[in-house]
């Protein structure tokens, strides 16, 4: 470990830390194998974006002021999670008091591959991973974080997870016919709108299924969640990776 | 019926509800390729945002500014406040000319006032002369889509509906034959009509003229027939000068339908001898929208209805299911500013994909301001058990001890509760989901043990 790294607070949202441990230890050793120094604040709880989505965004002070509390000495802040990254950046209640803290974790907290591309500068990376791989492409990250070009504006092309995965030695990209379409999670959406939920969850399936795909990639575990959700009762074949697991098992 | 509900019942014809979503994913489609010819895309919705952002600032000014110089032209203008008061204008244009038949062309702003019906109280007939309109005029129903109001039938029901209504041979579905039926039937139509009524696309502040976009040329061929053109437009589609009117025209078709430009682009100034202008300036609730800070960039709205052929909710539920006179997201935002009870659910249909917004011709944060607008309406129509489960998640997550006991015996219980209970039919989430697998232990747990 390189000790005059700068201190990175990782920031693991709470469905992963409780349904998906290895998503957290992944993002964990895949930091540290480029060399961050990683500390895991203890006392993380939630990032209120379920609360704040559902239209109770002034219920959250609690839990943002506990957030900023716990994260504001860190150089930076990274989760493997668009979504809840987005949540603290655009959809904390306003806070009088910590809003110079609130403005400087803004800027210093990322997403997983985003923290890699854009600050540590991860470019061809060294790694093996045979798979045909298809990739969700999480709204909030997508379009909220900006880590890919969305489809619909008219911009030069990129694709943050892309330019990290499309060197690992076996890996087959696998384009989709809709590259960006939601899958139908939407937190509280998934409940309210079932039916609707479903319905774009097996859309976005049977995209990968048709291209091919074998494994299933991206940024969210909540988008992962649903989908694999409804593979599993489906008895669908293809199987669920987030992005770190992917990166962390082809890197040595 | 609840958003959910009408979304619930339009899925049940699966077959049905894939057709509806891959024919509007076929425009949105057609739409990103014609964008991405012009280099300058982004640079125009940049530059039509910013030239509505200068009307919404000014729109008083320029509205004063656009009477004066439409007066001079001949043209009379009449104010309404609202939805009754555009009608009662309209009846008394109408009974001035003791017309009792008119044809209108494609005019959201007369659905959004119920125009139709309020006339037919009086024995007017109105005819819908824009082809898709007229279909779901036989039918009853309101428009589906505000660009193609009968997006939602199928070619073989438009076929029956024909053989009904206008005795086409029954079982024939081909397209050039059925519109060639419809247009024998609205010639007919706009032959007898003295009064022709238009919506209007854009008016111009500096000139006093206004712009009508067709591709039917359903509103100039009934505009020249009759005596008296009666134009109906909301307040905000004013611009400022007849210069900027490039921007918002190279943008608008492509952004609709995937066309260059809309066949008819048609400029009315003055009458001609002998015949009237008429033009209503209609409120409804728009200078209330226009005082509400977050809401009121929704005015810069062109009606081009590339949001619902972009989103992925309306696209599986269907226009009805809003219950709006504009439905999808553009509806969604600008529906609960109305009557925000009736559409509380509209900014919930929504997963906040931001597609909305980035297809938006004039930048509106449309999904943005579905997030604001459930924050009004839990203030006011929050059910009580979702605003306390919501405050009880806050007491939770601010304090760790508390998220840790909750944790672990949530993953406890999945781990030790029978299946049936987990997936209980009032568990949405179970329906056509399984649970993640429950692990052994938390990351938290882990880290704990192996890194501290």
């Amino acid at each position: 470990m390189n000790l005059k790294a700068p201190h990175i607070g990782l920031f693991i949202p709470c469905y992963v830390d409780q349904f998906y441990p290895n998503v957290g230890i992944a993002s964990l050793e895949l930091l540290e194998k480029f060399g961050c120094k990683v500390s895991y604040p203890l006392g993380q709880t939630c990032c209120g974006q379920p609360m704040a989505n559902a239209g109770y965004e002034r219920d959250t002070e609690g839990t943002a002021r506990h957030f900023i509390e716990l994260f504001k000495d860190f150089d930076y802040i990274v989760a493997p999670s668009g979504s809840c990254v987005l949540h603290v950046k655009e959809h904390f209640p306003k806070l009088p008091d910590l809003e110079k803290e609130h403005r400087a974790i803004h800027d210093k907290i990322f997403e997983l591959t985003e923290f890699l591309t854009d600050i540590l500068q991860v470019k061809d990376l060294k790694g093996k991973f045979p798979h045909k791989v298809g990739y969700h492409a999480s709204c909030h990250g997508q379009r909220g974080l900006r880590l890919a070009s969305s489809s619909e504006m008219n911009g030069t092309p990129f694709n943050k997870a892309k330019s990290l995965l499309e060197n690992l030695e076996g890996l087959q990209w696998m384009t989709l016919s809709r590259t960006d379409e939601c899958c139908g999670f939407g937190g509280t959406f998934s409940v309210s709108e079932e039916a609707l939920s479903l319905r774009m969850g097996k859309d976005r399936l049977d995209d990968h299924e048709q291209h091919q795909v074998e494994i299933l990639t991206g940024g969210d575990m909540s988008c992962i969640m649903h989908l694999q959700g409804i593979a599993s009762r489906e008895g669908r074949k293809v199987k669920f990776m987030h992005l770190a697991e992917i990166l962390n098992q082809a890197i040595q | 019926m609840s958003h959910p509900q009408a979304a619930t019942e339009f899925l049940k014809d699966q077959a049905k509800a894939k057709w509806h979503d891959e024919t509007l994913w076929f425009v949105r489609d057609k739409r990103d390729r014609i964008s991405k010819t012009i280099p300058e895309w982004e640079d125009l919705r940049n530059l039509a945002s910013q030239i509505k952002e200068n009307v919404l600032s000014k729109l008083d000014v320029y509205l004063e500014e656009f009477e004066q110089k439409a007066l001079q032209n001949g043209i009379q203008v009449h104010w309404a406040a609202n939805a009754e008061e555009h009608n009662q204008i309209v009846l008394s244009i109408l009974q001035k000319q003791q017309c009792t038949a008119i044809v209108k062309s494609k005019s959201i702003l007369t659905e959004e006032c119920h125009l139709n019906p309020y006339l037919e109280k009086y024995g007017i007939e109105v005819v819908d002369t824009d082809l898709g309109e007229r279909i779901v005029q036989f039918l009853n129903q309101p428009p589906s889509h505000i660009v193609l109001p009968a997006i939602h039938l199928k070619k073989g029901e438009i076929s029956e509906l024909f053989h009904e209504k206008l005795h086409t041979e029954k079982g024939n579905e081909d397209p050039a034959y059925l519109t060639h039926a419809a247009r024998l039937h609205l010639r007919e139509k706009f032959l007898k009509a003295k009064v022709a009524i238009t919506g209007v696309n854009f008016a111009v502040a500096e000139t006093g003229e206004f712009v009508v976009c067709t591709n039917e040329g359903n509103a100039d061929m009934g505009v020249h027939l009759a005596d008296v053109h009666i134009a109906c437009m909301g307040i905000e589609k004013i611009i400022p000068r007849r210069k900027d009117l490039g921007v918002f025209l190279r943008l608008l078709a492509r952004s609709a339908t995937g066309q260059p430009v809309t066949n008819y682009n048609s400029h009315f100034r003055s009458p001609a001898k002998g015949k009237e202008i008429h033009i209503i300036l209609v409120d409804n609730g728009r200078t209330a929208q226009l005082a509400r800070e977050k809401f009121r960039n929704s005015l810069k709205c062109i009606r081009c209805g590339a949001c619902m052929n972009t989103c992925p909710i309306y696209r599986r539920s269907g226009g009805f299911s809003y219950g709006s006179t504009v439905p999808g997201p553009i509806g969604s935002i600008l529906s609960p500013g109305l009557d925000m009870k009736k559409y509380s659910t509209l900014p919930f249909a929504s997963t906040l994909c931001g597609s909305c917004s980035d297809v938006c011709p004039v930048k509106i944060n449309i999904h943005e301001q579905l997030y604001e607008w459930r924050q009004e309406i839990t203030k006011t129509h929050g059910e009580l058990g979702k605003g306390l489960s919501m405050k009880l998640a806050n007491g939770i997550f601010k304090s760790p001890l508390a998220y840790k006991i909750s944790g672990n015996l949530m993953r406890t219980a999945l781990k030790t509760l029978p299946k049936s209970l987990i997936y209980h039919p009032i568990n949405s989430w179970g329906k056509g989901r399984n649970l993640p697998e429950t692990p052994q232990e938390s990351f938290k747990d882990w880290y704990q043990k192996n890194r501290k």
